[in-house]
């Protein structure tokens, strides 16, 4: 790690990240040990090793997939809820696996609903991220979780900021925190890796024998984020530390009152017509627009309709052994 | 020579040199990918040696998008 002038061998180094995790939580004030906790697994290395940490510092934690259909030669979507269920066997066996699959419950895979509608230009990016935020939102806010985390690490976080810097985007810099806090229908969220960089994530899941999907999402491949990593990592490798500084930076300057958010009374949240969901728009969210959405339905996250962990589990292995070979990844 | 491993593509560089520089000779990020030799991870000022099996892993993130 140039960038703190630290080299550790590998059993030190697992230890000096979850101290560092820990050490995040409570600079941050994100959740203590009498609260439940949601974690965000998509199956990659950043979301498995946070619920590891979170699991091995005794926090209360849960997971939740959103199943998002995306397949393609990877069978990624599959892989993903594989690689989730082989952790959750081996490093957290006594939490419990929300999944949602967005085709069981809306009708329509990412990809699918992406073509269909307005958002994205032909990319499924927005529409994904929408969805994703919705689901992971509701299933939070609704199952009386205290926080929702995500494995966002240093260089998503400095990626956004960067991007958003450039653009002027004042709104969005005055909501990039590593806490945002809860609201009428919307969960806590935090992200206690923010200050890690993808490299130490990766690297822990290493350590940790942690069976993450290497493979990034076939549509992330060329996204502006992944273009802006590109330049930050060009900056890092000519100055060590140019990352971390970047965004610590940042944040001392957001508390400082640079950039102060308007309050929610500002900002004018209403409740969508068909989900009741916080929404900014009159009528229906942007959720229920995209989805198209038009009464309140029996939809997923009342879970009626949701596929139990175990017979997605099932359907995905299946679809998995059909249509790729695993030992080489 | 050194044959190093990633995403399915194999490079050449010459031995005794950092695993660091071999990456800049071949044009990939170090910042990207983590560096593991004859399996074990290493860092990236260990010396390659003639006859080390050299894989890279990447380390980007495989969401497909940034929640903000």
């Amino acid at each position: 790690m140039r960038h703190h002038k630290l080299a550790l061998c590998a059993p030190h180094y697992g230890e000096w990240f979850v101290v560092s995790t820990q050490r995040a939580i409570e600079k941050y004030k994100m959740f203590t040990r009498a609260e439940r906790v949601l974690v965000a697994v998509s199956g990659g290395k950043d979301s498995l090793a946070l619920w590891d940490v979170l699991t091995r510092l005794g926090y209360a934690t849960d997971g939740l997939y959103v199943g998002l259909g995306i397949q393609g030669e990877l069978a990624y979507s599959d892989q993903s809820l594989a690689r989730i269920r082989e952790f959750q066997a081996q490093h957290v066996p006594d939490a419990t696996l929300h999944i949602v699959d967005v085709q069981e419950t809306y009708g329509k895979t990412i990809p699918e609903i992406a073509r269909a509608s307005s958002r994205g230009h032909g990319k499924p990016c927005s529409a994904c991220g929408l969805t994703k935020r919705y689901v992971m939102n509701r299933l939070a806010a609704e199952r009386g979780y205290a926080a929702l985390a995500t494995g966002h690490n240093l260089d998503d976080e400095a990626a956004v900021l960067m991007q958003n810097t450039l653009h002027w985007q004042t709104g969005y810099l005055a909501r990039q925190a590593p806490v945002l806090e809860a609201g009428e229908g919307l969960a806590r969220k935090v992200k206690p890796f923010c200050r890690f960089y993808e490299r130490e994530t990766a690297a822990y899941a290493m350590v940790r024998d942690i069976n993450y999907v290497y493979d990034e999402c076939p549509h992330a491949v060329g996204n502006l984020t992944n273009f802006y990593k590109t330049l930050l990592n060009q900056l890092e490798a000519q100055s060590p530390g140019a990352k971390l500084q970047f965004y610590t930076q940042f944040l001392k300057a957001r508390r400082a009152g640079f950039f102060d958010a308007p309050s929610s009374d500002q900002i004018a949240l209403r409740v969508c017509d068909v989900c009741g969901q916080p929404t900014t728009a009159p009528g229906r969210c942007a959720f229920c627009r995209m989805w198209d959405v038009a009464a309140p339905p029996n939809d997923a996250l009342e879970l009626g309709n949701a596929l139990s962990a175990q017979d997605a589990w099932t359907a995905a292995s299946a679809r998995v052994a059909e249509n790729m070979d695993l030992s080489d990844l | 020579m050194i044959e190093i491993t990633f995403r399915h593509k194999k490079f050449e560089v010459k031995e005794n040199m950092t695993a660091r520089d071999a990456l800049q000779k071949i044009g990939i990020d170090p910042e990207s990918v983590l560096i593991t030799v004859n399996g074990k991870l290493v860092t990236d000022d260990v010396i390659l040696r003639a006859g080390d099996v050299v894989k890279l892993v990447a380390v980007v993130s495989g969401g497909s998008a940034i929640a903000r």
